[in-house]
C-alpha cells in the first residue's frame, strides 16, 4: 500500500510505489533521493525475527519514561517469579544498550556469549531461565558503549534475530529509560512477530510521572497495549521501628491515579526494601533470599496479575501474523 | 515531519547493513562487534576519520561550561544540577548561572524550577530562556506538550540539542550547567565533541548497579577527554523521622568505592530525605526553600568545590 507522507507534494506516488522518486511529481521534493534509491517493501528482518521467535508464546517490554524507578529489578524478579515452576520456559532480553544491569542484578557477571550453529546462546541462570545483554559482549566493567542510534538499532536487530532462545513460554525485554531508538527498534522489528504488552513502571512522586506518561503516550502511538502501570518504591518500612515512612510522596496521587486517568489497570504497588537493592548488587534473587518481607508479597501479586493477563492472549500467532503480512 | 521521519529510517536501514556486512566478515569470539580498529593508523589516516566529527566551539558570552552526568538513571542528576546552580549563584552572588536541560525524553527541569511557557524569540531570532530564582533554563520541556512524547531517533534529537545550545540567547553566563540524559550514547557524545565543557561532574547512589554504569559513564568522558571534576553521591543514607535509626536503602560507600578505584574526588554526600522529594514536586528547590537545611549545606559545599576547581 503506498505510504503518501503528510507534507508530501500533490501527486505524490507514495513512498513505497514503483515510480517512488522517478515520477514528475517527485521533481524537487527534499525525499526524492532517498525515494529512488531506497530498498522498496517492509524491511525482510522484520519476517526473519518473526520466524525466529515462533516458538515464544508470549513477549512482555518493561518500560518507564523515567530512570531508576526499577525496570531492571523488576523484569529479574518478574522473570525469577514465572520461572518458579520447571515446567515455564523464560528468557530475558536487555536492550539497555548503554546500561545493562540485568547481568549484574541475575548474577551472570563476567560471562560470555557463544555462537552455535543455530545462532547466539543465550546465558541460562537456571535450566528454564536465560538471558541476552550487552553486557555478555564488553571486556569488563569500565568497558562502555558509547554509542549513536544506528548502531544500537543494529544490535537489537541481531540480538531479536540470531539469539537462539529456543521454545520459551515468555520472553521479557528490559528497555533504557526514554522513548528512543531502542524502544522503536524493538516495537519496529517485533512488528511481526507481535508484542503482548507493556508493563509501565514509575515511582510515586511527579517528577517522574511526568516522564511516565509520555511513556504512556508513546505506547498508544506505537498501538503497543498497556498490560499495566507498577508503583515501584511506594512506601518504606523501617525494619527497626516497624513504621511506615513516604520518601516518595505521590503529591498528585501517585501512580495509581496516572493509571486511572490513562483507563490502565493499576497492578499493584511495590514497597522499599533495602534488601532488594543487596540482592541485585549480589545477583540474587529476592523472592528467594527474602520470602516473610511485604514487597515479596506484592511482587508475587503482580506476577501473578500478569500470568493472568497473557494466559487470556492468543499464543498461535497465525491470524495476528496474516493480518500483519496483508498490511505491510 | 513525517518526510522527515521516514528519510531518517531509510538512511539507518542502509546504515544497519553496513554494520551487519563488518559484523559478519570481522566478528570473532573475543570481538563479536567486529569494530577493533587497526592499531597502526598513519597521521593521514587520523585525518580522514576526524573529517566528519563535529567541531568543538564556544557559545557566545557564556565563560564556563559543567555537565553534570551519570551513567544511571533516576540518581538525581536533575536535582543535583537545580540545587548547585542555585547554590553556585548563592557562593558566588556576582555570578549569573544558567541550566541547560539536554534530557530530551524526559526533562524534568522546567518542574523543578517551577517554569512553564514558550519561550519567546528575540530580535534575532533565538530563544529568551526562562528564568526563576534568578537562573536562566533552557528546556524541551517548554517547547513540547507535556504529556507528548518525544519518539526521535539519535539523528533528530541531535538538531534538537544544537538548537538548545545555539539558538537560545544565552549570554552574558559565567555557569552553564548543562543536565545530561541518562547513559553514554548520541546527546552525551554529541555536547562532549561540539562543547568546550570545563568539567564533568558524576552523580551516583552507592549501589554497585548505579556504579557499574557511573563507570561507564566515567569511561566516556576520558575517552572524549572531558575531565571529571568529582562524584557526587545522592541518597546516602536515610534517617527514619519517627524512630531516628540510619538505613542505607541503597546501599553504602559506593562513592567511597568509585573514588578508590578511579581516582575521581567525593565533592559530597547527599542524605535521602522525602523532604527534597516534595519540594521538588512543588518547583522549589530545597537550596531556596530551606536554605538553613544540611541538604542545602551539602549543595553549597559542594558548589564552593566546584568554584575552586573550575576556576
Amino acid at each position: 500500500m503506498a505510504d503518501v507522507p503528510q507534507d508530501a507534494p500533490e501527486h505524490c506516488p507514495g513512498t513505497e510505489s514503483d515510480s517512488a522518486g522517478k515520477s514528475s511529481a517527485c521533481q524537487g521534493c527534499p525525499n526524492q533521493t532517498l525515494c529512488s534509491t531506497a530498498p522498496k517493501g517492509p524491511d525482510p528482518v522484520i519476517l526473519e525475527i518473526q520466524q525466529k521467535l515462533a516458538s515464544v508464546k508470549h513477549k512482555i517490554m518493561v518500560v518507564s519514561g523515567k530512570g531508576g524507578v526499577g525496570k531492571s529489578t523488576f523484569t529479574a524478579h518478574l522473570a525469577h517469579g514465572l520461572a518458579s515452576s520447571d515446567t515455564v520456559q523464560v528468557g530475558v532480553l536487555d536492550v539497555d544498550i548503554c546500561g545493562p544491569s540485568i547481568p549484574t542484578i541475575m548474577g551472570l557477571e563476567g560471562e560470555q556469549v557463544h555462537q552455535s550453529s543455530s545462532g547466539w546462546s543465550p546465558i541460562y541462570v537456571t535450566d528454564n531461565l536465560a538471558v541476552m545483554s550487552v553486557g555478555f559482549l564488553l571486556k569488563g566493567p569500565e568497558d562502555a558503549v558509547i554509542w549513536r542510534g544506528p548502531r544500537k538499532n543494529g544490535l537489537i536487530k541481531q540480538f531479536l534475530r540470531d539469539v537462539d532462545w529456543g521454545e520459551l513460554d515468555f520472553l521479557l525485554i528490559d528497555t533504557p529509560p526514554g522513548t528512543s531508538d531502542e524502544h522503536l527498534s524493538v516495537v519496529q522489528y517485533l512488528n511481526g512477530a507481535g508484542i503482548d504488552g507493556a508493563i509501565v513502571l514509575t515511582t510515586p512522586q511527579e517528577v517522574s510521572l511526568l516522564d511516565v506518561r509520555k511513556e504512556i503516550n508513546f505506547c498508544q502511538r506505537v498501538e503497543l497495549p498497556v498490560i499495566g502501570v507498577v508503583e515501584n518504591m511506594s512506601m518504606f518500612v523501617c525494619p527497626k521501628c516497624k513504621k511506615d515512612s513516604i520518601i516518595f510522596p505521590a503529591t498528585t496521587g501517585g501512580g495509581e491515579k496516572m493509571a486511572a486517568d490513562f483507563n490502565i489497570p493499576f497492578l499493584g504497588r511495590l514497597p522499599l526494601d533495602p534488601r532488594i537493592g543487596k540482592c541485585c548488587d549480589e545477583g540474587k534473587s529476592f523472592l528467594e533470599e527474602v520470602p516473610d518481607s511485604p514487597a515479596t508479597d506484592a511482587f508475587k501479586s503482580i506476577i501473578e496479575k500478569i500470568r493472568d493477563y497473557c494466559s487470556k492472549r492468543p499464543v498461535n500467532k497465525d491470524t495476528e501474523t496474516g493480518e500483519a503480512a496483508a498490511q505491510s | 515531519m513525517k518526510l522527515l521521519s521516514l528519510a531518517r529510517t531509510v538512511v539507518q536501514q542502509r546504515q544497519d547493513v553496513g554494520i551487519m556486512c563488518i559484523c559478519r566478515r570481522f566478528s570473532t569470539h573475543e570481538d563479536p562487534f567486529g569494530v577493533r580498529s587497526s592499531p597502526k593508523q598513519t597521521d593521514h589516516q587520523r585525518q580522514m576519520m576526524a573529517k566528519g566529527l563535529p567541531k568543538q566551539r564556544p557559545i557566545e558570552g557564556v565563560k564556563n561550561i559543567i555537565c553534570v552526568a551519570s551513567g544511571k538513571g533516576g540518581v538525581g542528576k536533575s536535582t543535583t544540577t537545580v540545587n548547585l546552580a542555585l547554590a553556585i549563584a548563592a557562593e558566588d552572588p556576582k555570578s549569573k548561572v544558567g541550566i541547560l536541560d539536554a534530557d530530551i525524553y524526559g526533562p524534568s527541569i522546567p518542574k523543578l524550577m517551577n517554569l512553564s511557557g514558550e519561550p519567546e524569540l528575540s530580535a534575532d531570532n533565538k530563544m529568551e530562556p526562562l528564568v526563576n530564582y534568578g537562573v536562566k533554563c533552557m528546556s524541551m520541556g517548554f517547547l513540547v506538550d507535556e504529556t507528548s512524547a518525544i519518539v526521535w531517533r539519535g539523528l533528530m534529537v541531535m538538531s534538537a540539542i544544537e538548537k538548545l545550545l545555539r539558538q537560545v540567547n544565552w549570554a552574558p553566563l559565567d555557569w552553564l550547567l548543562v543536565d545530561m540524559p541518562p547513559g553514554t550514547g548520541d546527546v552525551q557524545l554529541s555536547i562532549a565533541q561540539s562543547l568546550p565543557l570545563k568539567g564533568a561532574i558524576l552523580v551516583t547512589t552507592p549501589q554497585d548497579i548505579a556504579l557499574a554504569d557511573v563507570r561507564r559513564g566515567a569511561t566516556m568522558f576520558q575517552k572524549v577527554h572531558v575531565p571529571v571534576l568529582g562524584v557526587v553521591e545522592n541518597m546516602s543514607v536515610f534517617v527514619c523521622p519517627n524512630c531516628g535509626t540510619s538505613h542505607h536503602i541503597f546501599g553504602q560507600k559506593g562513592a567511597q568505592k568509585l573514588s578508590r578505584e578511579t581516582g575521581i574526588e567525593i565533592l559530597g554526600e547527599v542524605p535521602l530525605d522525602g523532604r527534597v522529594c516534595e519540594l521538588s514536586d512543588a518547583g522549589q528547590p530545597i537550596v531556596v526553600a530551606e536554605p538553613n537545611s544540611s541538604q542545602t549545606a551539602v549543595f553549597k559545599s559542594i558548589a564552593r568545590k566546584v568554584l575552586e576547581k573550575a576556576s
